[in-house]
């Protein structure tokens, strides 16, 4: 801690991470990729929120809670490609605003 | 924590699942292997392992704490998972005969029930926050294989996407809020977060961990504001999946909400208890409503599925025994009502295929006496008429609310109530009193046992499983408590 990072930076760093990757969720109307990304990025903020609480707390649970996440992580992702080119089979594109068949 | 894992007899607690997860990979071989035939094997199979896994749960399951603590067997986890994996066994019985019109003809689909199933049952018994991570994704990854499994439809891809997009986002919060708890407690261990809440107190970080948690939760059981994927997700997918996705997946969250409520979060009961009274109110309300003008027979089924979430989420607002004790019941009810209204929805057809608009169904009564009887019954449950079992669903509800003061609450529900009896009756009133457009198809032998079944449950409910269902549910909450 001798650069004077303490706790509270990893945890604003990751609160801006998770904050952009809900943002990107919503505010997005281009392209479903962009969407996938934003997952990853939520995703990736909550293992710096473990990382950083574990090595605070001097606890190596968080870490193994990381570990996880990011295998899990990797199973989402390609289930969700692979949903995605289905649906670009069937619809012939990818972009937010053709996800539109059913309202709502 | 530490627990004995070196002989057999000592994973008993985890027998149900282990079971699943050996069946399951067994059927993935036999898939693959057979040539002819092979779906209807692995569904047959399928059910087989769902129907020994629930005879598992049931006689050769005992109380324990197993694999570092992360795994807990109880009554109430008991009693939920007889509830999921029947809820299972029947969603693949009703996808039996019309598989392939409906595209589930794939062995996969019943493979992935089986995993879902298998992350549900993780769920309930999650004595960890990694446990319920991790259950919940088993859950969650192959229940958006199963939105999409009919992948020549732009719809049911659609309902996979939006699916997947969603409960990612959901996911990501209910662990953003997990990390909170982990990193302001110091535990995962549900039991070790109870312990430091009580002696430490709470701290504003632990409750926005709370907040969180509660949200990726509130999505998984669609309560309002987090519903907006189900009745596009109920529209899009197959008829059969969508039976399936109303009835364990629902069961499972609201299992492992009401353990992290009451068990975990205990100590801090007046602060989770408003939020649960919000998702409650909005989720009745919005839903009576926004059903109305559904012309759907699944996006109703899907804003019906809103509200009694909300219904089932009254008897927790009161965070009392009785309370949970009401959930439970309401769940099982729930659970068959759905049962039998899918039964009755796949029975529904004309020769261009499955009437999925509420106006088609004109005249039901007519040609098909016994769907549309069945129907009526339970669209009379829904609405919570006596002496129908969905009246002591939430009459059970109500009067925990009550006796917890909550008495705005109940009148909420009382009104919401009576303000959805609007739609249900509309279904009855096209079945019966419209003049007939199409002609209907004979129905398959299961789907009417199903509804004969269900049907005799509705009326019979007060003389027959009433009271053993209600000591069943009394032991399951008292275990929680």
């Amino acid at each position: 801690m001798g650069l004077g990072i303490g706790l509270g930076h990893y945890l604003s760093v990751a609160a801006i991470l998770f904050t952009l990757g809900v943002f990107g969720i919503f505010l997005n109307r281009k392209n479903v990729i962009i969407i996938l990304m934003s997952v990853e990025l939520i995703l990736l903020s909550v293992n710096l929120n473990f990382v950083a609480f574990s090595a605070e707390l001097g606890d190596l649970q968080g870490q193994v809670f990381a570990l996880m996440i990011l295998t899990v992580a990797a199973a989402e992702a390609a289930i969700g490609l692979a949903i995605l080119v289905i649906f670009y089979r069937n619809r012939g594109s990818i972009a937010v605003d053709d996800i539109n068949m059913m309202k709502g | 924590m530490n627990s004995d894992i070196t002989s057999l007899a000592s994973l008993a607690p985890a027998y149900p699942e282990i079971f699943l997860v050996l069946a399951a990979l067994a059927l993935l071989v036999a898939g693959v292997v057979l040539n002819k035939e092979r779906s209807v094997v692995v569904t047959v199979g399928a059910i087989a392992a769902l129907v020994v896994a629930g005879l598992l749960v049931i006689f050769q399951s005992p109380d324990g704490v197993l694999f570092n603590g992360v795994f807990i067997s109880d009554s109430f986890s008991r009693y939920m998972k007889a509830l999921i994996v029947g809820g299972s066994a029947f969603a693949l019985v009703l996808s039996y005969s019309n598989a392939t019109e409906n595209g589930v003809h794939k062995f996969e689909y019943a493979v992935l029930v089986l995993t879902a199933t298998l992350g549900m049952m993780t769920m309930v018994s999650a004595n960890d926050l990694m446990s319920v991570y991790v259950g919940l994704e088993l859950q969650s990854l192959s229940l958006y294989v199963v939105a999409a499994i009919k992948r020549d439809s732009v719809k049911a891809t659609e309902a996979g996407l939006k699916y997947f997009v969603l409960g990612a986002l959901s996911s990501g919060m209910l662990l953003y809020g997990a990390s909170l708890v982990y990193g302001f407690t110091g535990h995962t261990n549900l039991q070790e977060i109870v312990l430091a809440i009580a002696t430490e107190g709470r701290s504003i970080g632990l409750i926005f961990g709370i907040v969180f948690l509660l949200a990726g939760l509130a999505f998984k059981i669609s309560a309002v504001p987090f519903h907006m994927w189900t009745p596009d997700v109920y529209e899009g997918a197959p008829t059969p999946v969508t039976a399936f996705f109303a009835t364990a997946p629902k069961v499972a969250a609201m299992a492992l909400l009401v353990r992290i409520v009451m068990d975990t979060f205990e100590p801090i009961t007046r602060d989770w208890q408003q939020i649960i009274i919000f998702l409650s109110i909005a989720s009745m309300v919005l839903a009576a409503f926004a059903a109305i003008g559904q012309r759907s027979i699944k996006r109703l089924i899907a804003y019906s599925s809103i509200g009694h979430v909300g219904f089932a989420l009254v008897g927790l607002s009161s965070g009392t025994q009785v309370g949970v004790e009401g959930v439970a019941i309401y769940m099982a009810i729930y659970i068959t009502m759905t049962v039998g209204l899918f039964a009755c929805v796949l029975s529904v057809r004309t020769a261009d295929g499955y009437v999925e608009n509420i106006d088609e169904m004109a005249g039901l009564s007519r040609e098909r006496p016994f769907v549309a009887a069945v129907m009526a019954i339970l669209m009379f449950s829904l609405i919570g008429l006596p002496p129908l079992a969905g009246f002591f669903a939430k009459w059970h509800v109500f009067l925990a609310a009550i006796e917890a003061q909550l008495f705005v609450l109940a009148v909420i529900g009382v009104l919401a109530s009576a303000v959805s009896a609007f739609y249900y009756l509309r279904v009855v009133k096209v079945m019966y009193f419209d003049e007939p457009v199409a002609r209907f198809e004979a129905v398959p032998r299961e789907l009417n046992v199903i509804m004969a079944i269900t049907g005799f449950l509705m009326i019979a409910y007060y003389f027959t499983v009433g009271s053993p269902l209600a000591s069943l549910a009394h032991t399951a909450a008292g275990s929680l408590l």
